[in-house]
């Protein structure tokens, strides 16, 4: 009896979780299996197809623009991912204290989200005008000179940073929910014992909150590490080169040029499987170094 | 590891789907009442100095966020001579800008299809998503921590690494220039939304459906009468981030659509963004004018949906 319902059970489960299982199959495990056997071929669309072995993989290592576009993109990620923790946090805590009124600033720091990327990088394109855009205007009034954003090389990444930081209101409203939950016996227990601000900041509040900051940075790392729209939008067109230089060249743009322009999708292929190891690499070794510090509530998961 | 998983859930999800506009609040209150800790030692001249501080601060970040919004309306009003001009207000307004959007692309076309892209995706993947979700959440079957497992590893894989063979896929039936490629993936669930669903679904008490199970009710009627109706919330949520997600997408209409009829509104403003601010004679204006086009529908969804989704982020996000 038992068992039937049991076979009952598992019948009808698989039949509400067909849809992914199918879909895995045809748009996930299919193509990753073809991807990987693209990537040891010269597959271009057209004309003949031939193996080429680990060509592809070795070219990589040798293409000037692939180092290039990997170090804008670590670039671009070592700016964004910590910058945008803090101001996230900072926000948050702010907020925190607030009260009420917290509700208002959430929905205007969720705004930004909301707007297209394109929309984001084609309006950024002239509020960061170095000769006249908003920002350098603003920065003027208290006395700072701004750079050249858009088009001194040494500055495109930190523009690309900036545009992506205004949307940083998504990270606030999972922090803000993280201190929410922080009991307030702890912070009490802690001022008893003559704990400051500070000491209450970094020993309470910190370890408390540690594993939304901890999913904050895996997530942002991973879609940084994969940022594409911004720069695209910013400083590449149909022309296939860049309004500016290689400076704003990040890894997905150079895949993306690689498959769909230059149509070289073997080698994008090797490309995509790259990526895919350093994020897995780099995931792997944020869990490892986040298990010493996160903090599980209950310790029960 | 399954038991703690379950168990640990519900009072999240259950507690959460209804509460965190109005649980929030007297929360927030509570730290209201309570922050001013130093300030109970009597010295409240103080503590209204801080919170003076606190919400200055949040005020200018509240410029820096929704500013740039106000100077798009702004510059897409001016004169191409004025754009740069940073007033507030445009020393003169010139509406033509929108009518020159409006001839130098399909703009209404675009509009039209990216709506109808974003509703296809948003309602396929919340369906087919809350379908796999009920399936992990609801049955015991043999190998589900796994399976779910590798549902979840398949966040971790970057898009790129399917992108080459999916496009040859649709390649190879015909499929490209159409916006089929746009959303079909859709109708197989998503990852990161069945694993919010199933969350939200671990949370209704077992009880219900028994009942219903008692009274000969089938999984289906079971999924369409108690779990869909009360995971609605998350449902939302669901929705309105793929809506936005979908009405965002630039990669995907890049590689797939080449008659500007089928762009989507992201597509056609990389277009105007191409032609009238990154080359020719730099018409700003025109830019800025496609560019407020393409913001205002999710500004819009967003006014009308902010409660579900601000709250549906923050409880999802102790889940995760």
């Amino acid at each position: 009896m038992a068992s039937r319902l049991q076979r009952q059970e598992t019948r009808a489960a698989l039949w509400f979780i067909s849809p992914w299982i199918i879909g895995f199959m045809i748009f996930t495990a299919g193509p990753m299996i073809a991807s990987l056997v693209l990537s040891f071929t010269d597959y271009s669309l057209v004309g003949k197809t031939s193996g080429v072995g680990a060509a592809n993989y070795q070219e990589l290592l040798s293409d000037p623009r692939v180092r290039t576009s990997l170090t804008n993109t670590f670039v671009y990620a070592l700016m964004y991912v910590p910058l945008g923790t803090a101001f996230a946090l900072g926000l948050a805590l702010l907020l925190q204290r607030v009260g009420r009124a917290a509700g208002f600033f959430r929905t205007a720091f969720y705004l930004p989200v909301m707007t297209p990327a394109v929309a984001a990088g084609a309006m950024f394109l002239l509020l960061l005008n170095g000769q006249r855009g908003l920002v350098n205007q603003v920065l003027g009034w208290v006395g700072i000179e701004g750079p050249n954003w858009t088009t001194d090389p040494n500055w495109l990444k930190p523009s690309l940073a900036v545009v992506s930081l205004w949307a940083v209101g998504g990270s606030v409203v999972i922090f803000l929910a993280a201190l929410h939950a922080v009991p307030r016996q702890l912070q009490e227990a802690a001022m008893l014992d003559g704990a400051g601000v500070v000491r209450r900041f970094f020993s309470v509040t910190v370890p408390m909150i540690s594993g939304a900051i901890f999913f904050s940075v895996i997530t942002h790392t991973i879609a940084a590490l994969q940022m594409f729209d911004q720069a695209y939008t910013m400083f590449y067109g149909p022309q296939q080169k860049s309004t500016a230089s290689d400076a704003s060249l990040v890894y997905m743009v150079y895949l993306f040029q690689n498959a769909f322009q230059f149509f070289r999708m073997g080698f994008a292929s090797a490309m995509a499987w790259v990526l895919f190891v350093i994020i897995l690499v780099i995931t792997i070794a944020q869990v490892r170094i986040g298990n010493r510090f996160v903090y599980y509530e209950g310790d029960n998961r | 590891m399954s038991t703690p998983v379950v168990q640990g859930i519900p009072p999240i999800g259950g507690g959460g789907e209804q509460g965190p506009a109005s649980a929030r609040g007297p929360a927030g209150a509570a730290t209201l009442a309570g922050d001013p800790g130093p300030g109970s030692r009597g010295d409240t001249a103080r503590s209204w100095f801080w919170r003076g501080l606190y919400l200055a601060l949040l005020f200018l970040a509240t410029l820096a966020f929704v500013y740039p919004l106000v100077w798009l309306v702004s510059a897409s009003l001016k004169p191409k001579s004025q754009v740069f001009d940073n007033r507030l207000i445009p020393e003169t307004v010139q509406w033509s800008n929108f009518a020159t959007v409006w001839d130098a692309g399909p703009v209404l076309r675009w509009l039209l299809n990216s709506t109808t892209v974003g509703l296809i995706s948003a309602t396929a993947v919340t369906l087919s998503s809350a379908l796999v979700a009920f399936g992990f959440a609801y049955f015991r079957f043999r190998h589900r921590n796994l399976l779910f497992g590798l549902v979840l590893a398949t966040m971790m894989l970057p898009g790129a690494v399917t992108m080459i063979p999916v496009y040859l896929i649709w390649n190879q039936v015909g499929m490209v220039d159409t916006q089929v490629p746009l959303w079909a993936q859709n109708l197989f669930g998503s990852a990161f939304y069945i694993f919010l669903l199933r969350q939200f679904f671990l949370g209704i008490p077992r009880e219900l459906f028994e009942a219903a199970r008692v009274d000969g009710a089938s999984y289906l009627m079971m999924f369409r009468r108690i779990a869909m109706p009360l995971a609605r919330p998350a449902l939302v949520i669901v929705f309105v981030f793929e809506l936005q997600a979908s009405w965002s997408d630039l990669m995907k209409p890049l590689i797939y659509l080449q008659t500007p009829e089928y762009f989507t509104m992201p597509r056609g403003l990389k277009q105007i963004v191409d032609a009238f601010a990154l080359s020719g004679e730099y018409h700003w204006e025109i830019a800025m004018a496609a560019t407020l086009i393409a913001t205002i529908p999710m500004i819009l969804i967003f006014a009308f949906t902010q409660r579900y989704v601000l709250d549906g982020i923050a409880t999802s996000a102790k889940q995760g």
